[in-house]
């Protein structure tokens, strides 16, 4: 089966500086596909020669089998964007930015009623006819969103769409996303709210420093290495200045950190277990008062890879 | 069939001066008619450039075109530095219009607005003194061709320019003096030879000599030669500005 977007070493220079250094991803048709990665990682570079805003220095992108330069129109169809920055036109109403875009895609009048339903759907029908200017972020946002779907395309790329809003809008916003992947569309989102990729995307490509560091499925990348960790913090009667010599040293070596009343313990979940961790503990009267775990979640496994090739 | 792609574009640049037709249409008409009666009062009677002809009917012509090249100029100019200062030309960008069709539309949308307004300065104009019209294909043709060769040069700026201050500069440093300079308000017959030389050079000259050639059938120079380098200018633009949406300079980075 066709590709939804096939990137074939995309290499992309600014000057000295090497934004992308030969990216090679293949997204599947109908997949909630998370692109993630630390500023200046490069995914609105690679988003941006995606959609036709920048051109690679070489490589090839196609979606849905149409080379994004050779056959830009097809691509393009194929392609809806929301972009990352607010961006909205002044001179226009909500239904008069949408028609226009529509029109861009040689669509008309038939059009209208699937123009009513984004409206509907993104709750936005009652300000059909206000002036950009006048509507609020979350609501420009939304119109971001209706634009980028006014063409029914299949594949969808949400770059950064949850910024700076708020938490109702959100969910609604992912209401709708989770939605469209049911219809069948390719979602391709990036978002530096890592639970949301956690919750939502079936396969995550992490990017740093113009390198695709981690490519699997969600589940892959929660059952990795990293994922093997998990943090005990223990909260004591007495506070602590330093740790007992008496204490167990295979305990001693997973200690991390001592503030005042708090010591925080880094172990591995198939080899330590939390018992023994207590029982060792309290071997050397130290009063537990309180306990919290904290296991590893999609966060660490990003922190983990983008600060391993930081440190390279 | 014509595409719908493009003529939402034109639709939407149209729309755009449009529903702010007091800045873009209302304006430049009152600016231009107090050009008209200024210079007319001061030097009608003073000044007679073509046998037969008063200075008010001459000056008529010039300042119609003066307002139509720098109108459309300023259509295009303005909207592409608006939409790539705010970052909404990625609305166009976007889509699968090809840069042929991002060309025509912007340069038509150019035309429209500088022949609405040079309408507008004519009708009023018309109310105080008369001008005959001796071809009117020639005024059309010097008017369409006279506004989609500003037009062009106005995306060409869009598209170079990255700051409203550049754009500004190249307003008030290149179609500005070559417009004022270029016969509207004299006979560049009138001038010393090494000026009458320089004014040969400046394009804009002929059309407003040609288009002056469409009210009273005399000229400072053949109608035919200014039409021929009307066209030659505007292919070599159209040719130019065409490249650069090909490129995507400075748009599609």
């Amino acid at each position: 089966m066709t590709a939804a977007i096939s990137i074939r070493n995309v290499k992309k220079s600014y000057g000295s500086l090497e934004v992308l250094k030969g990216v090679d991803l293949t997204i599947n048709r109908g997949e909630f596909f998370g692109l993630l990665g630390p500023n200046g990682a490069g995914k609105s570079t690679l988003i941006n020669i995606i959609s036709g805003l920048a051109h690679a220095d070489s490589g090839d992108v196609s979606v849905l089998g149409h080379h994004v330069v050779d056959d830009y129109r097809q691509a393009r169809r194929a392609l809806g964007v929301v972009p990352q920055e607010l961006v909205f036109d002044a001179f226009f109403s909500v239904r008069e930015v949408l028609q226009i875009q529509s029109g861009y895609f040689g669509l008309g009048k038939e059009n209208s009623e699937w123009i009513d339903e984004l409206l509907d759907a993104l709750a936005l029908t009652e300000k059909a006819n206000t002036n950009m200017r006048a509507l609020s972020g979350g609501m420009k946002r939304r119109v971001l969103i209706a634009q980028a779907l006014v063409h029914k395309p299949e594949v969808v790329i949400l770059d950064e769409p949850t910024a700076g809003v708020d938490v109702e809008l959100r969910k609604l916003l992912w209401n709708f996303v989770v939605q469209l992947n049911q219809e069948g569309h390719t979602i391709v989102l990036t978002t530096h709210y890592l639970e949301e990729a956690e919750k939502l995307c079936d396969r995550i490509a992490i990017l740093n420093h113009g390198e695709v560091v981690a490519l699997d499925t969600r589940a892959a990348l929660l059952q990795s290495e990293i994922c093997n960790k998990m943090h005990l913090i223990i909260k004591t009667a007495e506070e602590i200045v330093t740790l007992p010599q008496q204490l167990a040293p295979s305990v001693r070596k997973m200690v991390k950190q001592i503030d005042g009343h708090t010591i925080r313990l880094e172990l591995y979940k198939d080899k330590d277990a939390i018992v023994d961790v207590l029982n060792a503990i309290a071997a050397v009267d130290i009063q537990v008062v309180d306990l919290e775990t904290e296991r590893a979640d999609l966060e660490d496994v990003f922190v983990e890879l983008t600060r391993k090739r930081a440190s390279e | 069939m014509i595409n719908r792609g493009f003529y939402t574009l034109f639709y939407k640049e149209t729309l755009r001066f449009y529903k702010v037709a007091l800045q873009t249409i209302l304006a430049p008409i009152i600016t231009t008619l107090l050009y008209f009666m200024v210079f007319s009062h001061v030097l009608e009677g003073r000044v007679m450039v073509f046998e037969e002809i008063s200075y008010t009917s001459f000056l008529i012509p010039g300042l119609v075109m003066m307002t139509i090249i720098q109108n459309a100029f300023a259509n295009s100019s303005s909207s592409l530095i608006q939409s790539k200062v705010t970052g909404n030309i990625v609305f166009v960008l976007l889509t699968p219009l090809s840069y042929v069709e991002f060309y025509l539309a912007f340069m038509l949308a150019a035309v429209v607005r500088g022949i609405v307004v040079g309408v507008g300065v004519l009708l009023v104009a018309i109310c105080f003194v008369s001008v005959p019209v001796h071809s009117f294909l020639f005024l059309l043709l010097f008017a369409v061709l006279g506004s989609a060769v500003l037009g062009t040069l106005g995306i060409i700026a869009g598209i170079w320019a990255e700051k409203f201050d550049q754009l500004a500069g190249f307003q008030n440093f290149v179609i500005m003096p070559l417009s004022f300079l270029s016969g509207v308000f004299y006979s560049i017959h009138s001038l010393p030879p090494f000026w009458q030389f320089v004014s040969h050079l400046n394009p804009f000259f002929y059309m407003i000599d040609g288009f002056r050639y469409g009210f009273f059938g005399v000229s400072d120079t053949s109608p035919w030669i200014s039409l021929a380098i009307m066209v030659v200018a505007f292919s070599g633009l159209a040719s130019f500005a065409i490249k650069l949406l090909k490129q995507g300079y400075r748009l599609r980075h």
